[in-house]
């Protein structure tokens, strides 16, 4: 049954999981086939719903990690002692049903209809809707600039490190990764946090007219959008989207 | 009808103490920080405690509270959002040595907390030792995040109307919804009786 | 709990509203300061959501699902469009 048939309702529709791509030893990309999906913007996310043979439910809201057009897929941490991310990123695997709905939010999206420089500032999981508006991005063949600062744990943390990298090869494009609790030996990068100096010297200057995404856990958008407030960034160009304190809801 | 998801079953396991966990919970070993706004955070030289609503206002500072016989409990708690928590540790004022001092014709109590919320409760559920305000959960004074510096303690009823955070009480005469109520949870909420919704 | 902001009732917002909520603009009726939904400061671990301020902490709005039907309490907007 569609679950766009009418205008303007959200349905619950089943979707299918195509196939299942481990990024990390604890993050897992899940691409799903759902019949009728009318397609998303990036930076938008789903809904997915579990439920247990006892009608216990469990509903969590995850990022798509796909550019617009391309098969829908999502990619899901797995949280200590998570009750929904140990599931999806261990026990799911192809053919299994969910149920998701969405595509969800106007917000915190990009379409990509103008020129204005991109800053995209991500903490652990807030890269993948980040890493949608970058796929996006390339697809289109967009030259607006972008610079990306991504803060993970470790580098075996990095979420899409190679993708992420070649983003660099169309010279409008600088990812820099931070690492705040261990770094590999001879790591050259930044350690710690996106700290507001670091911050303040990569940002776009607001003359240039740039709009920051921010996404991650509640503390990192928080610490991260005081900065660019401070740099005058004006509230209407800081996008914010706050996964829970350790990363998303469990 | 949702479709089940094969090999879903959340973080819930079989009960051992199934007589002690009433329908539709969960056992947790966690004790899950749920709150509808920031934590307020009262000075303890701030901090008073009142009756109010009965034939003079009674109010104590936290000296004074913690002058008052308090009592280790140990009791088992239900949220309605599904958890329960086993055994759990606190030490706090009983709500009849509150009480014993005022006079009134009260039936039932709102309690007003920090932060604005607030629930109802009959007085015969606060009253005969099955309810106080405790300041102390597991031998340490009680987090903010979990009410503290006191908040109230009626362990025989959904975990909601165990107001974090809690300054007074009010006598009333009829029973009148507070914050969760307003919005449609039982006026009462024995977790017994799964008394969830308003109507169960 | 952590406050998350209002991305993360993306999905409910659509289910009460019948559309897409989070860029939509909310004055608070407290303060009068104006921003998205998606910037709001939202507590949904609880027996409802409760959706505040950023600017004041006051509450906008409230969302509790009783059995199938959502209760919305709006008085904390004063406008939202």
């Amino acid at each position: 049954m569609a679950g766009t048939a009418v205008r303007g309702r959200l349905t619950w529709q089943v979707a299918e999981v195509a196939s299942v791509l481990p990024e990390t030893p604890s993050v897992r990309t899940i691409v799903l086939e759902v019949p009728d999906w009318a397609g998303h913007r990036a930076g938008q996310h789903v809904d997915i719903r579990l439920t247990a043979e006892d009608g216990y439910s469990a509903e969590r809201s995850y990022s798509i990690a796909s550019a617009p057009g391309e098969p829908l897929s999502i990619t899901v941490e797995r949280l200590e002692d998570g009750e929904v991310s140990p599931y999806l990123t261990e026990e799911l695997r192809p053919d299994d049903e969910i149920e998701i709905r969405g595509p969800i939010g106007g917000y915190f999206v990009w379409d990509g209809g103008d020129d204005r420089p991109l800053l995209l500032l991500a903490g652990g999981s807030g890269i993948v809707p980040l890493r949608s508006i970058m796929r996006y991005r390339a697809q289109t063949g967009s030259h607006v600039r972008v610079r990306a600062l991504y803060s993970s744990r470790s580098w075996t943390d990095v979420i899409y490190r190679d993708e992420l990298d070649s983003y660099r090869q169309d010279g409008n494009a600088d990812i820099l990764y931070t690492l705040t609790r261990h770094q590999p030996s001879g790591w050259a990068g930044h350690t710690g946090r996106i700290d507001p100096a670091w911050l303040t010297e990569q940002a776009w200057p607001v003359n240039e007219s740039p709009v920051a995404y921010v996404c991650g856990p509640t503390s990192f958008v928080e610490g991260v959008a005081e900065t660019l407030v401070r740099l005058s960034y004006p509230a209407a160009a800081i996008k914010t989207e706050r996964f829970g304190a350790s990363g998303g809801q469990k | 009808m949702s479709p089940i998801t094969r090999g879903f079953h959340g973080r819930r396991r079989p009960e051992a103490d199934a007589d002690r966990v009433p329908p539709g919970q969960f056992v947790t070993e966690d004790f899950p920080v749920l709150s509808a706004g920031p934590t307020p955070h009262t000075a303890l030289d701030k901090w008073t405690f009142s009756i109010s609503g009965g034939d003079g206002p009674q109010s104590w500072s936290w000296e004074a509270f913690r002058a008052l016989p308090a009592e280790n409990i140990t009791v088992d708690i239900h949220c309605v959002t599904r958890w329960s928590k086993l055994g759990t540790k606190w030490e706090g004022v009983s709500v009849d040595t509150l009480l014993s001092q005022v006079g009134h014709n009260a039936r039932f109590v709102m309690a007003h907390c920090d932060g604005g919320y607030t629930t109802n409760l009959p007085l015969a559920d606060v009253t005969g030792g099955q309810a106080w305000v405790a300041f102390n959960f597991d031998g340490k004074p009680l987090q903010p995040e979990h009410g503290g510096p006191a908040r109230l303690l009626v362990p025989h009823l959904y975990f909601w109307k165990s107001a974090k955070w809690v300054r007074s009480l009010e006598l009333l005469t009829k029973d009148e919804p507070g914050f969760w109520e307003t919005y449609g949870y039982h006026m009462y909420g024995d977790p017994w009786r799964e008394q969830r919704y308003a109507g169960d | 709990m952590t406050a998350l902001d209002g991305n993360a009732i993306g999905g409910t917002l659509h289910e009460v509203f019948s559309a897409e909520m989070t860029a939509a603009v909310g004055t608070c009726a407290t303060c009068g300061a104006t921003a998205p939904l998606a910037e709001t400061l939202v507590y949904l671990d609880g027996p409802g959501v409760v959706v505040r301020c950023r600017a004041c902490t006051a509450i906008l709005m409230v969302i509790a699902k009783v059995r199938q039907y959502n209760c919305v309490d709006l008085h904390g907007l004063a406008a939202l469009g």
